[in-house]
């Protein structure tokens, strides 16, 4: 019965020997969680900025053909700024905040768990999410100022970040992958309904992190 | 029942072996210190233990140049990969025999 015991843990430390010389199992469930109620803050921002719904208002001016010059989007002004500039910094502060809260409790699991933080496993991930994320944000960038497609950016960072997240997943914690294949779902979504693509933001970034973070809590970091 | 123990190789009789073999398993080329510090052990085991495994062609080894400092690393070779999964097999065996 003792050999029996050894066998086992033998086992044991092999199987968990594998992964975590594979896979980056920092990754903490609160990162997650942060990131969810950091974008969720964004989000409000932006739908308290527009006082209704900036995107469904600007499909409905783009579907009616009037001319980009004249659009809302260019008229309007609340706080001191225009709609793409206020968009473009709520956005960068959401994304700067999202990620060092997100480095940061990472950083403090790996501690805990007596981790190494930055090794390999996390070069390979970071390599894996930040190619499709680069992308994702050209092209963003691209709608956005040759195309003046502003109401197709949600989608879009949703969709891409979706793809970043599959293709990281090997590398991580297996929920990840299924967060990255919601948030091509939704992205795809919101790309049909794109009067709610902020809405739908707020469900991919805000809600979805919250919810998977908390299910990676209860199931990795205590 | 012999034959099953019979399967369990002697090379990885060892905690040291095996963590080296797991690491590598899946990995493509670690090198020398990654592999010391993911198992938390000193220079001198690690050499012996990899100096056992490349005796036994179970893993393989290039050295280079990084900068000017020298930079080995290693890899399991499709030999060692049988091996060990052979030796995990008659682990998984093993306890299903007696569990």
């Amino acid at each position: 019965m003792n050999q029996q015991n050894e066998h086992l843990q033998t086992l044991t430390e092999i199987r968990s020997m594998m992964e975590r010389s594979s896979k980056f199992l920092s990754l903490s469930g609160l990162s997650g969680i942060a990131a969810g109620i950091v974008a969720l803050v964004g989000a409000a921002m932006a739908y308290l900025y527009f006082d209704m719904d900036f995107f469904r208002i600007n499909a409905e001016y783009v579907q009616r053909g009037i001319e980009n010059e004249v659009s809302y989007r260019t008229t309007y002004t609340k706080w001191g700024v225009k709609p793409i500039p206020f968009l473009l910094l709520d956005g960068f502060i959401v994304l700067v905040l999202a990620l060092s809260l997100g480095f940061y409790f990472s950083v403090r699991k790996a501690k805990k768990h007596g981790y190494q933080f930055w090794d390999n496993t996390a070069k390979r991930l970071m390599i894996n999410l930040s190619l499709p994320l680069i992308a994702g944000g050209i092209f963003a960038l691209i709608l956005l100022f040759k195309y003046d497609l502003v109401e197709l950016i949600p989608p879009v960072t949703l969709i891409f970040y979706g793809l970043a997240l599959l293709n990281g997943s090997k590398y991580t914690l297996d929920e990840v992958r299924y967060l990255g294949i919601s948030e091509i779902a939704l992205g795809l979504m919101s790309t049909w309904f794109v009067s709610y693509a902020l809405f739908f933001w707020a469900l991919g970034f805000g809600v979805l992190h919250i919810v998977y973070g908390a299910l990676m809590y209860q199931k990795y970091d205590r | 029942m012999k034959n099953i123990i019979e399967n369990l190789n002697r090379v990885f009789d060892n905690r040291v072996r095996l963590g080296i073999m797991s690491i590598l398993v899946v990995n493509d080329w670690v090198d020398f210190t990654t592999i010391r510090d993911t198992l938390n052990i000193t220079d001198g085991q690690l050499a012996s233990n990899i100096k056992a495994l490349e005796k036994v062609e179970y893993i393989e080894i290039q050295k280079q140049f990084i900068g000017n400092k020298p930079n080995t690393s290693y890899a399991v070779t499709k030999l060692g990969k049988l091996a060990f999964e052979e030796h995990l097999k008659a682990l998984e065996d093993l306890l299903n025999l007696n569990g």
